[in-house]
């Protein structure tokens, strides 16, 4: 950033995050390897079994929309200066607000109530998560990644007692609710393409992946359009001066948790109300921490957490294509990919880029080679 | 007599939980204090975990299983180092990437080479584990209620990696506080530039510090799959390397109070296995959740309120870039 010297803006922005992939894929098909298999196949299986198929595409946006609502998550809290690995946990708390909504609404109420409430519910519980870190983020200092992964760990623990002792279907083995009524079921895209005319296989995608993406356009403006998202971002940059500015530090830390758990805390929309219908254990499934992927990989702006969200969940549908496929491949690696990916596009994003800014400012245009 | 017989097996069983806590701690005490967060702490423990219990299902040898688990580790925190130190990249961002990256690998590589479903082979055979040491005598001392119970159970029957544990406070005490060594790494620590002028390398200290700590991890996670149960599973860190860097914090940064720290945890962890079930008076049952759950409940208690100002080394978190 400092001394490695300055790219163009589309460099920095695509290019580089690009080159970063590229590379973790390769070290990723160097695992594929040790494991004994065919890093082409395996890569041609993944990517035909996440877009090679309209029911493909339709899983990889469906993971994609857990994926942006966790990615935004960790966006709004990274400009606020803050690292929030709780994502996991928000979400698990937040769906069950919005699995309770539809438990308890799911068979009185139309559904454009259920919605609203479902959404509310959700945010709620996913900020009330985030309260008790940022608090005392703001009040302490320093331990909020510490304390947001406990968060993670106290959720998981107070879900499987709810899901066992209260929730429980009663005469049912699995620690499951009873499933949601049927006006708690969010659309599915190919129900509502279909009554338009167009035809599309069966996939868990849903009104949720809308959802997101107006989530995406609202961090935006919150983000980058209001005085608010300036005070979050002067905050996040330089707390002295914020200070000077008259911007409370502590006020923004909790206010920035308190969206960021609220969008993390929305993900059981897409997987409860639109895909499972009903809570159950570990539904988030990692979602949280793949959302530190998308976040960084994306520049944590939202056109990026979009594009972003829709490759990590090109690969999440692709890596259970390959465990299908491959005997010797099962989910977990998808799970290697994504560290590698953090990896590279996170910690270790400075490797190439000076390189690459020597190769701008010997062939690139006039302006390149000023900026370098 | 029989509340003292299970007083004394619960701190018994304190040791054996406190070991892997307090050998992490001490790891990311040499890390934190030369500047370098280290979250990886978890990550580490679980990739020395996996490559321990691998070597010793392979060989036969809980030794070798060591040596894997120590050298899976250190090779880690050199992905950490040159990526904090030399690249200069986020700490906590190269720390979640190793800790996840591990998390799949581990059940990847046992899936495709022991075909158990993401689990190592039991380690059943002689030699491979990590058993108790039982010294002279305490078979017999152990009819003695006292002190002999104490011997028996408190100095005697734990395994050879306890000892190492309790042997690296004062070690890491003295390294810390009484060697030049000692001296430059805290001072790399809060004052990076102060060292670099002095003509010392902020870098070499920095890479110094990461692998002891990748040594120690190594070690912490060597005892978690051949010492304190017969294998790798999935997960088996379960946060174990975020409650020692906790453990860290609430013991200042200092050896003995985070042995004192540990020893909380690692006691709050055995007695709430002791009441799993228990009809308690008031409370009645504690739901096994909960009981699960108090370790993290307690470490964001701890972190809460009851630290006090816990001053942090003043340079951590901040890669040192040099001036040209």
């Amino acid at each position: 950033m400092s001394a490695a010297g300055k790219l163009p803006r589309w460099a920095e922005l695509a290019l580089l995050p690009l080159i970063n992939l590229v590379v973790a894929l390769l070290l990723s098909g160097v695992v594929v390897r040790l494991l004994g298999e065919s890093p082409w196949t395996a890569f041609k299986l993944l990517a035909s079994g996440a877009i090679g198929s309209q029911e493909g595409i339709g899983y990889t946006l469906y993971y994609a929309t857990n994926f942006m609502f966790t990615g935004l998550a960790v966006a709004v809290a990274y400009h606020a200066g803050l690292f929030n690995i709780g994502g996991e946990g928000q979400a698990y708390i937040g769906g069950l607000g919005s699995g309770l909504v539809a438990l308890w609404l799911g068979d009185r109420a139309p559904f454009l109530v259920v919605l609203p409430l479902a959404i509310l519910a959700g945010a709620a519980f996913g900020a009330a998560w985030a309260l008790i870190p940022a608090w005392l983020q703001a009040r302490c200092g320093s331990h909020i990644v510490i304390t947001t992964i406990m968060f993670n760990f106290i959720a998981a623990s107070l879900m499987t007692y709810l899901l066992v002792n209260v929730l429980i279907k009663p005469g049912q083995q699995s620690p499951e609710s009873r499933e949601f009524g049927a006006n708690a079921f969010m659309p599915a895209a190919h129900e509502v393409l279909a009554r338009v005319g167009v035809t599309f296989t069966a996939s868990p995608l849903n009104l949720a992946f809308v959802l997101a993406v107006a989530a995406a356009a609202l961090v935006w403006v919150l983000v980058w359009r209001t005085r608010w998202g300036y005070a979050l971002r002067v905050a996040g940059q330089n707390q002295a001066a914020a200070v000077y500015a008259g911007i409370s530090p502590p006020r923004i830390i909790v206010q920035a948790m308190l969206l960021s758990g609220a969008l993390a805390g929305c993900l059981g929309l897409n997987e409860l109300l639109g895909s499972q219908h009903r809570i159950l254990i570990d539904f988030p499934g990692g979602a949280g921490f793949v959302g530190i992927a998308v976040a960084l990989m994306g520049r944590n702006h939202p056109v990026g957490i979009f594009a972003s969200a829709v490759l990590f969940g090109a690969l999440a549908q692709g890596g259970s294509q390959l465990s299908f496929d491959l005997p010797k491949i099962n989910r977990d690696m998808v799970v290697v990919i994504q560290g590698l990916v953090i990896l590279f596009c996170g910690a270790l994003e400075n490797v190439f880029r000076a390189p690459l800014a020597g190769l701008f400012s010997r062939f690139g245009p006039a302006d390149a080679k000023d900026a370098g | 007599m029989e509340l003292y017989t299970l007083i004394v097996l619960t701190l018994a069983a304190t040791m054996r939980v406190a070991t892997p806590l307090l050998l992490a701690a001490i790891a990311g005490m040499f890390s934190e204090r030369s500047g370098v967060v280290d979250l990886g702490l978890e990550g580490k423990m679980l990739g020395a975990a996996f490559a321990a219990a691998a070597v010793s299902a392979a060989t036969g040898s809980a030794w070798a299983g060591l040596g894997a688990g120590i050298g899976v580790s250190v090779l880690l925190a050199l992905v950490i180092a040159f990526a904090t130190v030399t690249q200069r990249g986020n700490q906590v961002v190269a720390a979640m990437a190793v800790n996840i990256m591990v998390a799949g690998l581990g059940p990847t590589l046992a899936l495709a080479w022991f075909n158990l479903g993401g689990q190592t082979p039991q380690l059943d055979g002689p030699g491979q584990r990590f058993t108790a040491l039982v010294w002279p005598g305490a078979d017999a001392a152990g009819q003695h209620p006292f002190p002999g119970l104490l011997y028996a159970q408190l100095l005697s029957g734990h395994n050879l990696l306890v000892y190492v544990a309790a042997a690296l406070v004062p070690l890491s005490a003295w390294v810390l506080f009484r060697t030049r060594f000692g001296l430059r790494l805290r001072a790399v620590g809060e004052n990076p530039s102060a060292v670099d002028t002095a003509g010392i390398s902020v870098t070499g200290l920095r890479y110094q510090a990461i692998v002891i700590s990748g040594v120690l991890c190594g070690v912490a996670g060597t005892y978690l799959s051949t010492a304190a149960s017969a294998g790798f599973t999935r997960d088996m860190t379960a946060g174990k390397g975020y409650l020692a860097l906790a453990a860290l914090i609430f013991g200042k940064w200092k050896p003995y109070p985070t042995l004192g720290a540990c020893l909380l945890f690692a006691f709050t962890d055995a007695l709430a296995s002791r009441l799993q079930g228990v009809d308690l008076p008031v409370v009645g049952v504690i739901p096994v959740q909960a009981i699960l759950a108090l370790p993290y409940v307690l470490t964001v208690l701890l972190l809460a309120g009851f630290v006090g100002k816990a001053v942090a080394p003043a340079a951590i978190g901040v890669p040192y870039a040099k001036e040209k």
